[in-house]
């Protein structure tokens, strides 16, 4: 499903090269829970942009569902993330003064889809998240952050993607929200979306089934997790 | 993104703040109101200039002495001071001239006139009996003086109803009183019809005296300063205007018609020249408010870059979701458009206030034309357009994970 063949990305500033990510390689199979985790300035952000289409690798190839989408335009990129890949980030970035399906549907908007059917869709995910319908019109910037994050993911889900790429999704939240927003994306794995999550705490990283561990641009480490 | 949603963004965009859209709209609305009531004042004085020299008679040539020159003199003494002009023109004029229907020589000057302590400075117009049908002049009450009143040098006066009400007063009939005029005591004898015309060279505030008298009594000269000439039709006039000026050329032995020492003006070319000092004066107003139009621009690029760097994550996750340069540039586009068309609308509303307002309490003639409406909904669409591109362009540009990350 995501196939990453030395993918490597180096910065040039001025005369001075930094090399972000050396040549990383790894597959990710249809349906799994992986978590990428490393300290901050491991390559792992990087690493995220580009499986997420939002940034090129310096040299490598990444295929997604059979397609390289390392050598694509702009434009491409923005069809691929239109269509196969769902944002969480750590910060929500929901629009604020917009309701809850507002900012659920959005994507579907960039898709074309009729506006009925983004609201079917755009409900149907906030029931996946187990967002209380109670809430579905209030303002997002009412919400608690348990439940931004929540509508985030719903956000995340709405267009049905091939991969749901979560950013430090509980980095602004506290244990007990967390905890929470993680078993969501448990359930949703279970459900059958492959969701890759990116992280620097362990505690974070144990609820996926595989981790790989990143320093320095390199993997040091893939594990399965065993889990009770 | 399809149009429906376009729209629903920006309206949304739009109403999330909605002082500061109001107030650049405002900045639109003022440019385009005033552009709208500027050109409708100017236009609306363009109108009633041309009505009141309509009304000055049909079919109307004015004859007016030019400039005087000596032989052998360089210098001009300017248009108008030449002395040439005398009734024995305007007698040959009558006489050699056929298609003339009729014809009132004149001699006009400003007088101080008092009556009965009042005083006014006024126009006074010695002329022939023949001014009320050359120049549709009509009686209010009494009488214009006679062709015998004029030969016999009568002191009458006729008043135009400005200057009976500056001397008299409002409906008062002032028929049998007398005036001094110039320190020459004038027996009234009648009052004209209101012309109406207002601000723009006033045909009200006159007193008619005849001719001989006010070329004896006040003037003391024998010169004519206007002989008003009423062509049969509107189709003999270019030639009517030709043979007149050959006459007065030869009468006045001179040859080259350069150097000729009066002017014959036909009415079409007076409404002609009035009309582009109206126009001059239009497009001076109307650029003036356009500048405000310009100003307002400025301020509707001025919110829209705030609102790209306000809105940078937005920008960011719009992009992470799927949408395109295109998308971006055509969602900030059009909110810039936005703003503009709704500050063409209320400024369009607001200007044909104001010009309604200006008609109503300044008396001055206004004309909101079609034109100008459809113009300033153009014109602001296109502001909306040339000051949103930039920061339209800025937004669409922008880095998708920069945005996402910016604080």
């Amino acid at each position: 499903m995501i196939e990453c063949r030395s993918i490597t990305k180096i910065y040039v500033n001025g005369d001075q090269e930094t090399r972000v990510l050396g040549g990383v390689s790894f597959t990710i199979a249809e349906g799994e829970f992986v978590a990428v985790m490393g300290p901050s300035g491991s390559g792992k952000s990087t690493l995220m942009h580009i499986l997420g289409a939002l940034d090129y690798p310096t040299a490598g190839t990444y295929f997604l569902d059979g397609k390289d989408i390392s050598k694509m335009s702009d434009d491409e990129q923005a069809d691929i993330r239109k269509d196969k890949i769902g944002f969480v980030f750590q910060s929500f970035n929901l629009l604020p003064r917009a309701t809850v399906v507002r900012n659920v549907a959005l994507p579907l908007v960039y898709a074309e889809v009729p506006k009925k059917e983004r609201e079917k869709a755009a409900k149907l995910a906030l029931t996946q998240v187990g967002l209380d319908e109670s809430r579905f019109y209030h303002l997002s910037n009412q919400l608690s952050g348990g439940q931004m994050q929540r509508v985030a993911i719903a956000r995340a889900l709405v267009n049905n993607p091939s991969l749901i790429l979560a950013d430090e999704p509980t980095g602004n939240l506290d244990t007990k929200t967390g905890e929470i927003v993680l078993k969501t994306f448990e359930q949703l794995n279970k459900e059958g979306h492959t969701i890759v999550l990116i992280t620097h705490e362990a505690e974070v990283a144990r609820h996926a089934q595989r981790i790989i561990h990143i320093k320095d641009g390199d993997i040091i480490k893939d594990e399965k997790v065993d889990r009770p | 993104m399809k149009w429906p949603d376009l729209f629903e963004e920006t309206y949304a965009a739009i109403t999330i703040n909605k002082a500061r859209s109001g107030l650049t709209i405002l900045g639109i609305v003022i440019g385009i109101a005033s552009v709208i009531a500027m050109v409708a004042i100017g236009q609306g004085a363009q109108s009633s200039i041309e009505a009141n020299i309509q009304s000055i008679g049909s079919n109307l040539i004015l004859i007016m002495p030019g400039s005087q020159r000596g032989a052998g003199v360089q210098v001009s003494s300017g248009r108008g001071s030449a002395q040439t002009l005398k009734l024995a023109d305007a007698n040959a004029l009558e006489k050699e001239i056929s298609g003339i229907k009729a014809m009132a020589p004149e001699i006009s000057r400003r007088y101080q006139a008092t009556a009965k302590g009042k005083n006014t400075n006024t126009q006074v117009i010695g002329t022939v009996p023949a001014y009320l049908d050359v120049r549709n002049v009509k009686i209010y009450s009494g009488n214009f003086f006679t062709g015998q009143q004029q030969k016999s040098l009568s002191k009458v006066a006729v008043l135009g109803p400005t200057a009976r009400d500056d001397l008299f007063g409002t409906d008062v009939d002032p028929a049998g009183q007398s005036i001094r005029i110039n320190g020459i005591e004038f027996k009234i004898i009648g009052v004209t019809k209101a012309k109406g015309g207002t601000g723009f060279g006033s045909q009200d505030d006159m007193i008619f005296v005849p001719l001989e008298t006010a070329q004896r009594f006040l003037a003391g000269e024998d010169y004519l300063t206007t002989i008003s000439v009423q062509a049969q039709d509107q189709n003999s006039m270019t030639t009517i205007q030709q043979e007149i000026a050959n006459l007065l050329l030869r009468r006045h032995n001179i040859a080259n018609p350069q150097a000729a020492d009066f002017n014959v003006l036909n009415q079409s070319d007076i409404v002609a020249t009035a009309s582009s000092v109206t126009s001059v004066f239009t497009i001076l107003l109307s650029s003036i408010a356009g500048i405000s139009l310009l100003v307002g621009g400025i301020g509707i690029m001025n919110m829209m870059l705030t609102t790209v760097t306000e809105r940078t994550r937005e920008i960011g996750l719009r992009k992470a979701i799927g949408g395109k340069r295109r998308d971006i540039n055509r969602q900030f586009l059009a909110e810039s458009v936005m703003l503009t068309f709704l500050g063409g609308i209320f400024g369009v509303i607001l200007g044909w206030l104001l010009a309604w307002g200006v008609s109503k309490f300044v008396n001055i003639a206004t004309q909101v034309s079609f034109v100008s409406v459809l113009l300033a909904f153009g014109v602001s669409a296109a502001i909306g357009i040339i000051f949103g591109y930039y920061p339209a362009r800025r937004a669409s540009k922008l880095n998708p994970i920069a945005a996402l990350r910016y604080e």
